[in-house]
């Protein structure tokens, strides 16, 4: 994974995969606080406690459920390289949580790339899910509830390319604000 | 605080609707399939798909679906697409890049062309 964004979508699709009816995104940024995080929080099957301790190990995972495979691993060790960490926190039928945290200004910190793309690819390619997202730069906030966007739309999909096409500029401009206006 | 508005999507919504009052096959669109599990992010899918969504609104192909799938199993020709035609055969396409969906849009799914050089049957040869 290039960057930070590609990590979110990937584990947001096993949120998918869980069968989630709402999946709700965090992107987190503190320069002051040198902090950066995301979170991943979904209503999906969720995991045993078994499933739970062996899903950080790409060995054990694969063979035995196809839900996770290397996408967590892959982002444990972003994120241990980068002076985070993540953590995941799971109930079987209620839903799984997962966070990752990386020190903002670490040299090993990849970047977070083109998380408007992630969340647009999310809403779009998944038009019966729920999505909230939120980000925060240096206390500003965007935030989108797809729910919101449901009311409006009514029988219209997500997943019509002339809606798409609005939602994915909708966030990019969303978060170009956070970042202190037009670019 | 973001500019575009929430009257323009319900504008798009009414747009929509009308055009779908007036078309009675809907079913018998395209589909356009990404491969997105993580094989296929990791190879640059999520572009890939973000390319297909913005020719397909440019050009108001309102009977085509862009739409993800899990991994397809080849995963070393991933980003992979698959489109689907009424009445066609499935055609794959491998190593896919934004610029590659751009021709594919224009000439397959706009021309019924189908693009031979970046299919799986091309990249096996």
């Amino acid at each position: 994974m290039q960057d930070l964004s590609l990590n979110i979508l990937d584990i947001a699709e096993n949120s998918v995969r869980a069968k989630a009816t709402l999946i709700e995104v965090e992107v987190f940024e503190d320069t002051d606080d040198d902090v950066l995080f995301f979170s991943v929080r979904d209503n999906g099957c969720g995991m045993d406690e078994e499933m739970l301790k062996k899903v950080t190990d790409p060995f054990t995972t694969t063979r035995t459920t196809r839900r996770v495979g290397l996408g967590i691993p892959l982002l444990k060790a972003a994120a241990e390289a980068a002076g985070g960490g993540v953590e995941i926190s799971s109930m079987l039928n209620a839903g799984t949580f997962i966070k990752a945290t990386f020190s903002y200004s670490n040299i090993d910190r990849q970047p977070l790339g083109d998380v408007g793309q992630t969340m647009s690819a999310l809403i779009c390619m998944n038009p019966d899910i729920d999505f909230c997202y939120k980000h925060t730069y240096d206390g500003a906030v965007f935030e989108l509830d797809t729910r919101r966007l449901r009311e409006i739309l009514g029988a219209v999909s997500f997943g019509v390319p002339a809606v798409a096409q609005w939602i994915s500029e909708y966030i990019e401009e969303g978060i170009n604000n956070i970042y202190g206006g037009a670019e | 605080m973001a500019v575009k508005s929430l009257a323009e999507l319900e504008a798009i919504k009414n747009k929509v609707m009308n055009e779908v009052n007036l078309r009675t096959e809907r079913e018998d669109g395209t589909r356009i399939v990404v491969g997105m599990a993580t094989c296929g992010i990791a190879a640059g899918a999520r572009p890939v798909m973000a390319a297909f969504v913005e020719e397909v609104a440019k050009r108001q192909l309102n009977n085509v679906i862009v739409q993800q799938t899990g991994c397809i199993g080849i995963c070393r020709l991933e980003p992979i697409v698959e489109v689907y035609a009424p009445g066609k055969e499935k055609v794959t396409y491998v190593k896919m890049t934004p610029d590659k969906a751009a021709r594919i849009v224009a000439e397959h799914i706009v021309n019924g062309q189908v693009v031979n050089e970046f299919t799986i049957g091309a990249s096996e040869k």
